[in-house]
C-alpha cells in the first residue's frame, strides 16, 4: 500500500474531490497546512508598508491506495491540480505497511 | 443651582460611551499582536478599566479637579469623592451633577493609560505593569490634568485650549509611549521575525467602536446638549473620514489600500480633531484629519526605518495627532463658533497660536522626562520586562495561564 | 528520498526557516498540530482555579529531501531546536519513494 500525499493550491480541494470520488476514491485525509517551494513567501500590507508572510495557505490531501492505483490517483491530483503557475504544490508517494480499521479490526488492502 | 436635564443626560451617555473606548481599545491593539500575545494585550486596557476607576474615586480625581495649588495641582478637599455629589459645580459643569462631571472625567484619566499600552505589547511584565499604571496616572495625568483643564490650573490661566484632551490624553500618552518603549527594549527578534497581526477584524472592530465613542468623547466635552455638542460631534466625525480616506490614498500609491491601515487612519484624524473639535469649522476638521493621517503615515515609516520598537505607534497616531491638533486649535479656533474659545492664526490672533505652542511644548517635555524615570524606577524595583522565556512561550500562557482560539 | 518530520517549539520555527533557507532547503510544509511527551501537558486558568491542557501547541514541519541530504537537515533542526529543556519535540524520518512537482509533472530526486 501507499499513501499518496499531495500539498495543494486550497481553491483546487473541491475539484480534487469530485474526480477522486468519480472515480471511486472516496476516502482521503485532508489538513490546513502552510508550505513553501520555490516560490517562498508573499508579502501583505501593514498599516504602513509590508510585511513578509514565509509560509502561504495549502491544503495537504492523504490518501493510502493499494500500489497499483497510486499511479491512477497521481494522474487525477495533475489533471486538477496542474495549472502551470508557481505554488501548483507537491506529492508525495511513501510506503504503508499496515492499514486497519477501526470499527471492525480488519487490516490490509481490503479496507482500502 | 438647578440641574438642567437634557445636559445631565447627554453627559451621561457620554460618559458610557468613552467608557466603551477602553474595552475597543483593548480590540483594536490585540488584532495587531502576534496571537500567543491577543488576551494579554487586551486585559492591559481593560484592566486599567478597574484600576483607574478606583484610583480616580480616591485621589486621582482630587488631584486633578480639586481645589488649586499653585496652578500645579488639585488639593485633597475632595479625597475619596468627599463633597462630590449630586449639586452641580458651577465653575465647571453647571446644571450637571457634580458626580456626573466626575464621571465623565473618569472615563477620560481610564483610556489614557490604556493609550500607552501599545508601547510596549508582547513583553511587559504585568505586576509592573500596574505599578508604572498606577504612578503615571498619579504623577502625569492629575497634574497635567490639572493644569489645563483644573480651574487655577497654569495653562488654562494662560488661554489654553485643549477642548477633549489633545494635550491631556494624547500628548501625554503618545509621548509616553516613547519614553517607556526606550526603557522596556524591543521585542525579541524584532525586525526579524514574522509578526504576524494575530486578528485583523478585531482591529477594525475596535478601531470603529472607537470611532463611535468618540462622539462622546468630543461631544460629551461640551458638557451641555447643545450647539457645541453638535459642533464637535460633527469634527469629529469629519476628521475621522479625511484621516481614513488620506491614509487609504496614501497606501494605495505604494501598493495596495489596506483595511489595517485604513483603521489606524481614522484613529489618527480622531485623535488629531480632539482638541479643536469644540472650537473649528466642519470644514477646517476635514483639513485637520487629511494632515493629521499624512503627518502619523510618515512618522510610523520614519519609526520603522531607524528599527524602533514602539510596537503599536501609540506616539505617531496619537502623540503626533495630539501635537498637531493642539497646534490646529491654535490656527483654526474660531470665537464666533465657541464664546468659550478664542479666535486662532486664521481669524487674527497669533498670540493663542503661541500659547499652543508653548503646551506642546511644556506637555511633551514633562511626560517624556517623569515617564521615563518612572519606567526605569518600577524597572529596577520590580522588573517592567516578562522573562525570556515567557515572551518565548507568549504572555498570554506565561502570565495569564490562558490561550486563544 | 526521505520525509523529515520534526515537531518542533512554534516560537523556533523562524529561526529554523531561516536556517534552513541558508543552507538551500527552502521548501517545507508545516502544520500547527498539538502534542505531548514527557512533557506531559499543562494547567491553565479558569474562572476560578485551573483546567488541565494534556496537549500543548507544536509546529509540525516536514521536509522531503533526497537521502543524502537527512544527516544536514537533522543537524540544523538540533542547532536551533535542541534548547536542554522538556518540549524541544522529536524528529522522525520516514521513506519516500515518489516525488512528483504538480505544475511541471517533473518526478524525482531534482525535485525537492
Amino acid at each position: 500500500m501507499k499513501k499518496i500525499e499531495a500539498i495543494i493550491k486550497p481553491e483546487k480541494l473541491e475539484d480534487l474531490r469530485e474526480a477522486l470520488d468519480a472515480k471511486g476514491f472516496s476516502g482521503m485525509t485532508i489538513t490546513e497546512v502552510k508550505g513553501r517551494g520555490i516560490q517562498r513567501g508573499i508579502t501583505l500590507e501593514w498599516r504602513v508598508g509590508e510585511y513578509r508572510v514565509e509560509f502561504l495557505p495549502k491544503i495537504k490531501v492523504e490518501l493510502v491506495v493499494d500500489d497499483k492505483k497510486s499511479a491512477e490517483v497521481i494522474a487525477i491530483i495533475i489533471g486538477v491540480c496542474k495549472t502551470g503557475s508557481i505554488g501548483d504544490g507537491k506529492i508525495f508517494v511513501s510506503p504503508i505497511e499496515e492499514v486497519i480499521r477501526i470499527r471492525t479490526g480488519e487490516r490490509g488492502e481490503k479496507v482500502l | 443651582m438647578n440641574i438642567n436635564s437634557g445636559d445631565t443626560a447627554w453627559v451621561l451617555i457620554s460618559t458610557a460611551l468613552v467608557i466603551l473606548m477602553t474595552p475597543a481599545l483593548g480590540f483594536f491593539y490585540g488584532g495587531m499582536v502576534r496571537k500567543k500575545n491577543l488576551l494579554s494585550t487586551i486585559m492591559l486596557s481593560v484592566v486599567i478599566l478597574a484600576l483607574i476607576t478606583v484610583q480616580w474615586m480616591l485621589f486621582g480625581y482630587t488631584l486633578a479637579f480639586g481645589p488649586d495649588h499653585g496652578g500645579i495641582i488639585g488639593g485633597l478637599d475632595w479625597l475619596g469623592l468627599m463633597k462630590v455629589g449630586g449639586a452641580p459645580h458651577a465653575g465647571y459643569a453647571p446644571g450637571v451633577p457634580h458626580l456626573a462631571f466626575m464621571a465623565f472625567q473618569l472615563a477620560f484619566a481610564v483610556i489614557t493609560p490604556a493609550l500607552i499600552t501599545g508601547a510596549f505589547v508582547e513583553r511587559i511584565n504585568f505586576s509592573g505593569f500596574l505599578v508604572f499604571t498606577l504612578l503615571w496616572s498619579t504623577f502625569i495625568y492629575a497634574p497635567v490634568a490639572h493644569w489645563i483643564w483644573g480651574i487655577g490650573g497654569w495653562l488654562r490661566a494662560l488661554g489654553a485650549l485643549d477642548f477633549a484632551g489633545g494635550a491631556v490624553v494624547h500628548i501625554t500618552a503618545g509621548v509616553s509611549a516613547l519614553a517607556v518603549a526606550m526603557v522596556i527594549g524591543k521585542r525579541k527578534g524584532y525586525g526579524k521575525d514574522n509578526m504576524e497581526p494575530s486578528n485583523i477584524p478585531l482591529t477594525v472592530l475596535g478601531a470603529f467602536l472607537l470611532w463611535f465613542g468618540w462622539f462622546g468623547f468630543n461631544g460629551g466635552s461640551a458638557l451641555s446638549a447643545g450647539a457645541v455638542a453638535a459642533q464637535a460631534l460633527v469634527a469629529t466625525n469629519a476628521s475621522g473620514a479625511a484621516a481614513a480616506l488620506t491614509w487609504m490614498i496614501i497606501n494605495w500609491s505604494h501598493k495596495r489600500p489596506s483595511v489595517l491601515g485604513f483603521s489606524t487612519g481614522a484613529i489618527a484624524g480622531l485623535a488629531a480633531v480632539t482638541p479643536a473639535s469644540g472650537y473649528i469649522s466642519p470644514l477646517s476638521a476635514l483639513l485637520v484629519g487629511v494632515v493629521a493621517a499624512a503627518l502619523s503615515y510618515y512618522m510610523i515609516i520614519f519609526r520603522m526605518k531607524i528599527g524602533f520598537d514602539e510596537s503599536l505607534d501609540v506616539f505617531a497616531c496619537h502623540g503626533v495627532g495630539g501635537i498637531w491638533g493642539i497646534i490646529a486649535t491654535g490656527i483654526f479656533a474660531q470665537k464666533a463658533l465657541n464664546p468659550a474659545g478664542a479666535n486662532g492664526l486664521l481669524f487674527g490672533n497669533p498670540h493663542l497660536f503661541f500659547i499652543q505652542l508653548l503646551t506642546v511644548v511644556v506637555v511633551a517635555g514633562f511626560s517624556f522626562v517623569v515617564s521615563y524615570l518612572l519606567a526605569k524606577i518600577v524597572d529596577t524595583m520590580f522588573s517592567l520586562r516578562a522573562k525570556d522565556n515567557e515572551e518565548n512561550v507568549g504572555l498570554d500562557i506565561a502570565q495569564h495561564g490562558e490561550s486563544v482560539y | 528520498m526521505k520525509k523529515i518530520e520534526a515537531i518542533i517549539k512554534p516560537e523556533k520555527l523562524e529561526e529554523l526557516r531561516e536556517a534552513l533557507d541558508a543552507k538551500g532547503f527552502f521548501g517545507m510544509t508545516i502544520t500547527e498540530v498539538k502534542g505531548r511527551g514527557v512533557q506531559r501537558g499543562i494547567t491553565l486558568e479558569w474562572r476560578v482555579g485551573e483546567y488541565r491542557v494534556e496537549f500543548l501547541p507544536k509546529v509540525k514541519v516536514e521536509i522531503v529531501v533526497n537521502a543524502k541530504d537527512v544527516d544536514t537537515v537533522i543537524e540544523v533542526i538540533l542547532a536551533i531546536c535542541s534548547t536542554g529543556s522538556v518540549g524541544d519535540g522529536k524528529i522522525f524520518v520516514l521513506p519516500v519513494e515518489e516525488v512528483v512537482r504538480i505544475r511541471t509533472r517533473e518526478r524525482g530526486g531534482a525535485v525537492v
